[in-house]
Order: structure tokens, then sequence, then C-alpha cells
């Protein structure tokens, strides 16, 4: 059984004020089997997000369902799950990262990975263990872990981002352009990460701008121009 | 796998004034705003439900008038309600109204099962009692005897809030209006009550102070597990703070949901309204 099936998804946008209603994406398709690596591309508008903040139910879904396999509920539809349902899974089973850092203010990054991981129930020793082990192995300079991410690059921003995600060791693991403005060693240190998480059976759905970049890594392509989704073979990306 | 609330209100109502033959069926009511433009009696609250489930921080937003104080002041007992129903899944109230309680019953859950940290602290607090006398009079409602165990819960308490002990024998009157509001929470935390209403806490204090008020709530819900429910117009309060989120207009609750579904992808058109006027 697949872990994540997208059938027959589309989702709308109305503002009331304008009077408009805009569709983003329609009919979008697609299967993934657990521990593959999904690789979102198209163009920028092109709907890519939706689709992520969608299966994250940051957005409220309109049609089709999305199925995801639950270790807790078993299949689940995500379009018509509970609140409580949803906050459950982002808690335990799915991981969403973004280029973006949004965190509570004057906490620190160690503070972070360790609040990830009290939250999920784990005493405070081994919170502190797993957070210092999470930021070693994303590779934040130690002269960072007790200070304020405020001051942190681009770079070190998505490193402590993907740490707070992964330290929960999520089932699925959402990257929204997670190296969308990063210098190429950056993006480089990235790759190696979501390596790492491939190799240790993390579902990955992501989404990325260049198309080379994923060179090898995803097992399928969802392209938003075609709206298919196509087997990789050889490491070779699909011809279009 | 259902899983059980621990505060279920269904169809609150409140009105101020009587109500009169164009307004009193509530079939028939076609209100404009929530009040009734023959006789003048005000809708506060229509019909809202909500459910608080264990743990979690329920955030209500919307503009003022909306209605979203005088519910928390009618599940806090401070108001009577018109109708509706409310019941606290927690020890002996399993399945009783709490709303048809006798006043003895209120109080007592006032005393042991809530705690209420006002806007205002002038409202939680005796302002010329000392804020270890604040605390203690709070633990003795809850039926606590014992003076030194009650001395110890208050300095447990007020250093939890951080403010200094040597200060603990000041009224708050004497305090910055950051202090009041952390004596206030420390008072309503003090009978380790299931559920916690804020209303409006953070609202009035420099920014530093309200980081480190939100701070501390993070904090109490992750270590005491306590549910809350956080009213405020703030959105970016809300969505430091809440894991769901529900928005009133006119005494009616219009939308709810997650509260970054809420922030990023509004269905309403007042919650548009709302969102996209953030900065």
């Amino acid at each position: 059984m697949a872990m994540l099936q997208v059938i027959d998804f589309g989702k709308r946008f109305t503002i009331h004020h304008l009077g408009k209603t805009r569709q983003t994406v329609e009919h979008i398709h697609f299967s993934l089997e657990q521990g593959e690596f999904l690789g979102v591309v198209g163009k920028s508008g092109s709907g890519k997000s939706t689709i992520l903040k969608s299966i994250y139910r940051t957005y409220c879904p309109d049609t089709g369902s999305i199925i995801y396999d639950s270790a807790r509920y078993g299949l689940i539809d995500l379009t018509h799950a509970t609140e409580r349902e949803i906050l459950y899974l982002r808690k335990h089973e799915i991981g969403y990262v973004s280029q973006f850092l949004n965190v509570m203010p004057r906490t620190t990054s160690r503070e972070l990975v360790e609040k990830a991981l009290l939250e999920m129930g784990a005493t405070e020793a081994d919170a502190k263990l797993e957070a210092e082990k999470a930021l070693t192995h994303f590779e934040l300079d130690q002269k960072l872990w007790d200070n304020y991410p405020n001051t942190f690059s681009g770079g070190e921003k998505l490193r402590l981002n993907i740490a707070m995600a992964t330290v929960k060791k999520p089932r699925l693991l959402l990257l929204d352009e997670p190296t969308a403005s990063l210098d190429q060693q950056s993006k480089i240190k990235v790759r190696e990460i979501i390596e790492k998480l491939k190799a240790s059976g993390t579902t990955l759905v992501g989404i990325f701008h260049d198309i080379e970049f994923m060179d090898g890594l995803c097992d399928h392509v969802f392209d938003m121009q075609f709206r298919s989704d196509k087997a990789v073979k050889e490491g070779v990306i699909h011809e279009s | 796998m259902r899983e059980e609330p621990i505060l279920h209100v269904r169809n609150l109502n409140k009105q101020f004034g009587r109500g009169c033959v164009h307004c009193r069926d509530k079939t028939k009511r076609q209100l404009e705003k929530n009040y009734c433009p023959t006789c003048g009696t005000v809708y506060a609250c229509q019909d809202v439900s909500l459910n608080l489930f264990p743990g979690e921080i329920l955030g209500i937003v919307g503009e003022s008038g909306s209605g979203k104080s005088t519910m928390m002041q009618c599940l806090y007992f401070d108001a009577s309600v018109t109708s509706g129903e409310a019941y606290i899944h927690n020890g002996e109230l399993n399945g009783k109204n709490v709303f048809a309680l006798s006043q003895q019953k209120k109080r007592y859950i006032r005393n042991n099962k809530y705690g209420m940290v006002y806007q205002n602290p002038v409202n939680g607090l005796k302002m010329n009692f000392s804020s270890m006398g604040n605390i203690a009079e709070k633990l003795i409602a809850a039926g606590n005897r014992n003076v030194s165990s009650m001395e110890r819960t208050g300095h447990q308490l007020l250093e939890h809030v951080q403010i200094p002990l040597f200060r603990s024998k000041e009224e708050p009157q004497n305090f910055s209006g950051g202090m009041q509001q952390r004596v206030q929470i420390a008072k309503a935390l003090s009978n380790n009550p299931p559920i916690l209403f804020l209303d409006e806490v953070t609202t009035g204090l420099d920014l530093s102070v309200q980081a480190n008020v939100l701070d501390l709530i993070k904090e109490i819900q992750r270590e005491w597990g306590i549910s809350m429910i956080v009213v405020s117009h703030d959105l970016a309060v809300i969505r430091m703070l809440a894991d769901r989120t529900m928005v009133m207009l006119n005494g009616s609750v219009i939308e709810e949901g997650l509260t970054d579904q809420i922030l990023e992808d509004p269905q309403h058109a007042y919650t548009q309204r709302l969102v996209y006027s953030l900065l």
C-alpha cells in the first residue's frame, strides 16, 4: 500500500473582497511508496507549494483526496481528518520544512530543537542528548547552539529548521524549496541531509527549483507542467 | 479512538435585554449587527459551541464587540448565560451541565477546575494585598489550610513567573503591568487547574514583556499540560500560542480551524479582511 496517495486533487482560492476565485491546481494525481523521494518541479506560480501545504493542511483542502498511511490511524484521508488528528500527525508523523524559520522569539537553537522533542513527550535528559546529536548531525556550528536564530544566515536557519523537523523522526517529510537562496556549498549539505534521511527510511516530498540539484536522488519527478508522475531510471531525470 | 474534550460547550447564548417580537425568535432574527434595532437587545453570544481538548491551546480572535470576552465571562461564571450547556470532563463533574449547577458548585469549579487571567490585573488581583496574599487567597478558597505548605507553593509559583522573592510581600499595585500580569498568572495557576482562561493577557504590554509572558504561557502548556482558551485580537499572539483558532464576529463563530490554516488560507470574508490587514 502506498504511503501517500493524492487522487484528483484540486485547490481553489476565493478572495471575497475582490470577488475573485482562482483555481491554482487541479487534477493532481500521484502516489508514493514508503522510503521514496518525490521531487516536484515546475514554474513559480504553478502550484507546487499549494500541493505541499494542502498535504500539511495549512491550506483547506478543496477537491479530491489525499490518503496517508498513518502509523496510528491507518489509512486516513488528510482532506477530511479532524483538526485534532492533523495536530497529532504533525506532532508525530508528518514534518514540514520551508526556507522560512518561524519560531518563538528569544529562544536559542538548542532550546528550539529540545522543545520539538519535549512536545512529543521525551524526557528532559533524552531531549538534551537528542538535540545535541541533531545539531551536530546537521553541522550547525557549536557557537550557534546557544544563540537566537535571528542572526543566523539563510543556510543556518534552514539547517536548524531541518533539525527541528527531523528530530521527531517523521515518517513523511515535506520540503518546501529547502535549497532556495542557498549557495552551492550549503546546497550540497542539504543534499547530504536528504540522502541520510532517505537512507533512514523517511518518505520525502520536496519542491526544488533547480532540477540538476536533485539528480540521482529522486525516485519520481512530478512535473507541474505535464502533471505526470514519472519514475526516474538510473539516476536520469525524465526527458521532457 | 475518539478523543474526549475536557470542556464541551454547546449553543451558548448570552443576550443583554429582554428581546421583542422582532428578535426573540432566532429563526426570524435578521440582525445586521448583533443587536435588535427595535428594542435594543444585544445578542452578545449566539449559539457558540466549542470543544477544548486536553493539553491544547484554543485561540479566539475577533474585533472588539464580537462577544469573545462575554463568552469567556460566561464560562467562568462572571456572567450568567441566557441559554446553553457546558460540560467539564474531569473527575466528578462528568455529564453535568455546569451552567445549571448551584452557586456553591459553580464556586467550587472556579476554585478547583478553572484559572482566569484578565486583561486588566485589577480584576484578577486584590491590589492592596501582597502577591503572596493573593495566591494564598486562591489556595484557601480551594480548601488549603496549611500555612507553610501554602507559603511553599506561593514561593514556587512566584519564582516560576520570575517575580523576585524579596518582593513577594509587596502589593501588586506597586508592580509594573508585566509583573502584575505574571502575578495574576501565578495566582490562576495556584490551584493547579486543568483549564485556564486567558483574556487579552498581553494587550498593552511592551514587546519584550509580551514575549516573556508568551514564553511563560507556552511553558505552562508544555510542563503542566493545562488546556487553555486564549482570547486575543492580536494575530501574532494567536500564531505563537494557539493550536486551533476560532474566529468570532457579531457574537457568532464564523470560522474555526488549525491556526496556520486560519492565517494562511482564511475562508470567511471577515477572516480574510482580518488576516490580510496583518502587517
